[in-house]
């Protein structure tokens, strides 16, 4: 299976397998003008299996949403063809209007204008709750 | 500006500094009397509720000060759609501090975002009422003479049951704690109340079913009512709310100087029976509850520079 290498953009590695759609949801890459391939299922020495995403654009990428997702994947920044940045991720103390909470009493399903702040509430098993009314995400 | 959303927003320190204030003003009533002269309380409750607002509305008469309530949610702009950011900052225009119930788990903190003045959480739905910890803690202190070296067993509903998850978060702070959570399966304490509270400090617990033979170890038995209005399904909740009644035979197994506590309101899980019985101390905890308040309302009005 082929796909270019890319220019100017970014390449998102060494994502858990399986995990590669998440990212690519909730990072909005959905909505971009540019080329984007989602590869899964890639063999790997180190984990299996991963997942790849390549961007070919030159964007800023909400890295905390990579690290809620995945703390162990890697964002390779490619210019002129040539790797110039690899940036190691960790999870995010904070996640802000990444994710919503699924908690019907949660003062946030009747109050949309309020922000989705969730907070790192257990590093270990990489729960996140929700500020506001502490559920744990989902 | 200082708010209490939490009990873990207290210290054990101003915990014990709150406990050592109430005592004083039950032994000294007129010291305090005129304390508050001036200022106002608002109590913006938008769910139905009598204790707690009579409890804080009577504790800022007794400081000497004066209350603006919003009883019904009904006729107030909330029902209009107004945000509970718009209804804290509005009111802080009014009063120097605010008493707030509301149905929506994390509304408090909303509230104390954005209000000028300190927010009291009066409970937030199944989150979080601190003010009843409170009264609980002084309950146990006043009972008892200590925080440490107890056995408290906790009965009903450990799942929702608010006032059990902030017992268990401000016990957990003290030596030769031991916790006994008699509940339904269906109801059994959070994991992550049981992970963060109790097994992180390993503190020793006992999971079970059944309240008879937990009985004789226990110095506090703390009952809770199953809450309809924390159900989405009628039918558990029928199923599930007798599972524990409290009957003075199950008491005969009980140390004599066992403490029985309950928040109020009850339904039918301890008969009427008991009332009498010099270990109940239900009604004690009212009282406290209003003691307690009326610390916590100093402090927060001494610590915002309003007295």
């Amino acid at each position: 299976m082929n796909i270019d290498s890319i220019q100017n953009g970014v390449v998102i590695d060494h994502i858990a397998a399986g995990c590669g759609m998440k990212l690519f949801n909730l990072l909005g890459l959905d909505g971009l003008d540019a080329s984007v391939a989602i590869i899964k299922n890639v063999q790997s020495k180190k984990m299996g299996k991963k997942d790849i995403i390549k961007i070919d654009a030159d964007i800023d990428l909400n890295l905390d949403v990579i690290g809620y997702v995945d703390p162990d994947a890697t964002v390779n920044i490619i210019k002129n063809g040539v790797l110039t940045e690899k940036m190691s991720i960790d999870m995010p103390e904070t996640l802000v209007n990444v994710i919503k909470c699924k908690n019907p009493r949660c003062i946030t399903s009747c109050e949309q204008e309020l922000d989705q702040i969730f907070r790192l509430s257990d590093r270990a098993n990489k729960e996140y709750r929700c500020l506001y009314c502490e559920t744990k995400a989902k | 500006m200082r708010s209490v959303i939490d009990i873990v927003d207290l210290t054990t320190e101003e915990l014990d500094g709150l406990i050592k204030t109430a005592i004083d003003i039950i032994d000294n009533p007129k010291k305090y009397s005129e304390i508050c002269h001036g200022k106002k309380l608002a109590t913006l409750f938008f769910e139905p509720s009598t204790r707690t607002r009579m409890s804080f509305e009577a504790a800022m008469y007794e400081l000497g000060g004066n209350v603006i309530s919003m009883t019904d949610a009904a006729s107030s702009s909330a029902s209009k759609g107004e945000s509970v950011s718009d209804t804290a900052k509005t009111v802080s225009c009014y009063a120097d501090i605010i008493a707030m119930r509301h149905p929506k788990e994390g509304a408090a903190f909303v509230a104390a975002k954005a209000a000028s003045i300190p927010v009291i959480n009066a409970g937030d739905g199944g989150h979080c009422h601190p003010t009843q910890t409170l009264a609980d803690l002084l309950t146990i202190y006043r009972e008892k003479g200590r925080f440490n070296n107890l056995t408290v067993g906790l009965c009903g509903d450990l799942k929702f049951g608010r006032t059990v998850h902030s017992l268990i978060n401000a016990l957990s702070r003290y030596e030769g704690i031991k916790f006994v959570l008699i509940s339904p399966d269906e109801l059994k304490l959070p994991s992550y109340v049981k992970r963060d509270s109790i097994k992180a400090k390993n503190i020793p617990y006992v999971q079970t079913t059944d309240l008879e033979s937990a009985m004789p170890e226990l110095d506090i038995l703390y009952m809770t009512r199953v809450q309809r209005e924390r159900f989405f399904n009628e039918e558990d909740y029928l199923r599930l709310k007798d599972s524990y009644i409290l009957t003075p035979d199950k008491l005969k197994n009980a140390k004599n100087e066992l403490s029985i506590m309950h928040p109020l309101p009850r339904v039918n899980e301890i008969s009427i029976a008991i009332d009498d019985d010099p270990r109940a101390c239900y009604f004690k905890q009212v009282l406290n509850g209003k003691y307690m308040r009326m610390a916590l309302i100093l402090k927060l009005l001494k610590e915002a520079g309003t007295i």
